[in-house]
């Protein structure tokens, strides 16, 4: 398991960092959709829930001399009747709240979601607000129920990341986790709250025989 | 809100680790599952809960009194209701490492192991000693006596079945433990940690019952093993708490197609031919407006914890248990920051152990300079239950908050649920570690699977971290 922030410097001066992401929006407004477009490049018409693919890792270099690892936890539908697990949220860096630009009720549940990552999240967490399914209006304008101005609005009140994003054309995606990145505390003695430095427990892995990282063991 | 599917191959009732990890295998086998609990939070009995929840939950302060503002924040508080630890070696981490739910935790090593000798103020407490070596400098033992021991343990680690020179001329299938411990000429004091604090036993019937010895010095071998491991202590515990073991299964359970409804409740079971055939529920958050959302659904079979059909379970025992919360390492144990320490139950005159079981703020399960103590043995007597817990509170020294109920029930299923199809789970006993559960798993798997649960390679073939 990798889901703590890792920071490292490396020879010649180069940064790596890892951090967890976590999405949330109400079913169906493209959280998966938004994870696989971001990780593999590829979107689905029809893809169906997402079955065995809960957990993926995507590297961004910001420039030649820093990378940045999202591990990406998808919620695996359990938004669907709000039975998301006090887990999902723990030791989150950062999150992706998205609502559907097409639908009139999806941005107040995405407010919700907010409230819900500002209540069970870190106090510091990093959170951006993504407007998915901007293919369906730049096709076809009256598609559009939510005005753009209106999402920008609350996001800057409530200091969030704010994007309008297609999975189905790939337009902004990439742009919403760079943002992200960006903003992320890359440097040492970042954020509080959040464990640094290698895992500080034990590998369960049968071949694995020894116990704590480098760091680990403050007993 | 979505519609829930009409049909399901199975709906599981309860989110305790055993509901939740049988809702994992049964995901990642292929079932079609549907996951409900009437709480809104997951774990059931198996739930950790932050300092406020727990004052409320045992109501031990006046009115209009917020004695949890004094321990800090609330949420770094994850006190947990069922007191276990996980063997090192033991089933329920080969299940975590075989299902990958690993990726989901963090442990950490439990910092000792410990047995109490002796009774009030002659009372000694010592580290369990786990190999030849220990075995000679343990301060349990006088000098003959370690050397008994010692051979009993090296006996222990070399006994092969398919090698008979290993056998010591014993039959361990056959045979008693009292014949092993008359073999090697151990003391009564011995065997009573040896059974007790290793092969972990609460009561004394293991000795003398035929066939014993095999599984004795099986249980003896996985303590050992388990020491072997990390080096501190045969067993490890999940940082925040108990409480992310049944989270991280569920969240197995989801990503494999499970759905999951908390804050619903249960209107009806529906019977066709006498097995069951479905469900009427109802899905309503606490507080919100309105009726919530009534559905009925389909299934083949239900799993369930025993408070989901109380008329298809019996009392076995009765659990005592105080949660104690403590400013201060326990006393005599090298102010570990963690231990289990066992009490068994001809020390203090008894016929069950007393177990306890502490961790701390090095778990992420409560602010820095707290230890949580958990004290609990099964009920022999039917009133004075804070004296049972007696000899267990006296190895604390001085406890800030103490939060003790009734005796708790446990409770086991009438049948085995291949009549119905209804198939429910035991509650959680009073052993110290998780193999009981695992048992348990295991057994209601067979009875409503028709075979054997295979958890090893359950994870071969299915990728679940995308490449980099
Ligand atoms: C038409 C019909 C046919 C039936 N046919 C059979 C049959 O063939 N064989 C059979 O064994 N039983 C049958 N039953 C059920 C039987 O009558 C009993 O209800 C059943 O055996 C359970 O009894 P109980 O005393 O355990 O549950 P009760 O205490 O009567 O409770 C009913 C059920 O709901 C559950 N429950 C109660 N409250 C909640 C809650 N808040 N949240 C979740 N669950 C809750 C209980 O655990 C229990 O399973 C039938 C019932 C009906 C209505
Ligand atoms: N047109 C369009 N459809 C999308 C887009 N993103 C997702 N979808 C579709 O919306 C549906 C729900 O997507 P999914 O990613 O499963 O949503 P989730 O429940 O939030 O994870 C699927 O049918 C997707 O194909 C998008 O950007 N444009
Ligand atoms: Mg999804």
């Amino acid at each position: 398991m990798a889901s703590r922030v890792q920071q490292g410097g490396r020879p010649g001066g180069s940064r790596f960092s890892q951090f967890k992401l976590v999405l949330l929006g109400e079913s169906a407004v493209g959280k998966s959709s938004l994870v696989l477009r971001f990780v593999k490049d590829q979107f689905d018409d029809y893809r169906e829930s997402t079955i065995g693919a809960a957990f993926l890792t995507q590297t961004i270099a910001l420039d030649e001399t820093t990378t940045v690892k999202f591990e990406i936890w998808d919620t695996a539908g359990q938004e669907r009747y709000k039975s998301l697990a006090p887990m999902y949220y723990r030791n989150a860096n950062c999150a992706v709240v998205v609502y559907d630009i097409s639908q009139a009720s999806s941005l107040d549940k995405a407010k919700a979601w907010v409230k819900e990552l500002q209540r069970q999240a870190n106090e510091n967490i990093i959170i951006a607000l993504a407007g998915n399914k901007l293919d369906l209006v730049t096709e076809n304008p009256d598609k559009r129920a939510i005005p753009t101005a209106d999402a920008e609005q609350y996001a800057k009140e409530a200091g969030l990341l704010f994007f309008e994003t297609s999975a189905k054309t790939s337009e902004n995606v990439k742009e919403l986790f760079t943002a992200i990145a960006k903003k992320l505390p890359l440097d040492q003695g970042g954020p509080r709250n959040i464990r640094s430095g290698p895992r500080q427990g034990v590998d369960l892995r049968p071949e694995a025989s020894s116990t704590v990282g480098a760091s680990g063991c403050n007993c | 809100m979505e519609d829930v599917a009409p049909e399901y191959d199975l709906v599981v009732l309860g989110t305790g680790l055993t509901e939740c990890v049988l809702s994992g295998v049964m995901s990642v086998k292929g079932k079609k599952v549907l996951h409900i609990d009437r709480n809104d939070h997951y774990g059931g009995e198996a739930a950790s809960i932050n300092i406020e929840a727990l004052f409320k939950k045992y109501g031990n302060y006046g009115p209009g009194e917020e004695p949890w503002k004094k321990y800090g924040r609330v949420n770094d508080w994850n006190i947990d209701l069922v007191p276990k630890l996980l063997m090192a070696n033991g089933e329920l981490t080969n299940i975590l490492v075989s299902t990958d739910v690993t990726r989901y935790l963090e442990f950490k090593q439990i910092a000792g192991s410990y047995v109490q000798q002796g009774n009030g103020p002659k009372a000694t407490v010592a580290k369990v000693p786990s190999d030849a070596g220990e075995a000679l400098r343990s301060p349990l033992m006088g000098i003959f006596e370690k050397r008994r021991a010692r051979n009993f343990l090296e006996f222990v680690g070399s006994f092969k079945q398919e090698d008979p020179a290993s056998h010591k001329g014993l039959n361990l299938s056959k045979c008693t433990m009292k014949e092993v411990y008359d073999k090697f000429g151990l003391e009564a004091s011995t065997r009573d940690f040896i059974g007790h604090s290793m092969a972990l036993f609460q009561t004394d019937e293991y000795i003398n019952a035929p066939g014993m010895a095999q599984e004795t010095v099986e249980r003896i071998r996985l303590y050992v093993n388990s020491m072997a491991r990390y080096g501190k202590s045969p067993y490890i515990y999940p940082l925040y708490g108990l409480g992310e073991l049944p989270q991280g299964f569920a969240r197995l359970s989801a990503i494999y197609g499970g759905t999951y409804m908390l804050n619903t409740d249960i209107d009806e079971i529906l019977y066709e031919n006498n097995k069951v055939s479905g469900i009427k529920a109802t899905m309503k958050e606490r507080g919100e407006p309105g009726d919530g959302m009534k559905f009925q659904t389909k299934c083949k079979k239900i799993i369930a914890d025993p408070s989901y059909f109380p008329g298809k379970v019996q009392v076995v025992d009765h659990l005592l248990k105080a949660i104690c919360i403590l400013n201060h390492p326990v006393a005599n144990t090298d102010n570990s920051d963690s231990l289990q320490l066992i009490i068994p139950q001809s020390q203090v005159g008894r016929k069950h152990d007393i177990y306890i079981a502490v961790v701390s703020s090095a778990h992420n399960v409560c602010p820095k300079g707290y230890y949580i103590a958990i004290v609990s043995t099964i009920a022999e007597g039917s009133s004075n239950h804070h004296l049972e817990l007696q000899p267990g509170f006296d190895r604390l020294g001085r406890i800030e908050e103490k939060f003790m109920g009734p005796a708790i029930p446990l409770y086991e299923p009438l049948e085995s649920g291949v009549n119905d199809n209804i198939f429910i789970s035991r509650s959680y006993d009073a052993t110290s570690h998780f193999e009981t559960t695992t048992d348990d798993i295991r057994d209601i798997y067979r009875r409503a699977e028709g075979q054997e649960l295979v958890v090893e390679g359950l994870r071969d073939g299915q990728n679940l971290v995308a490449e980099e």
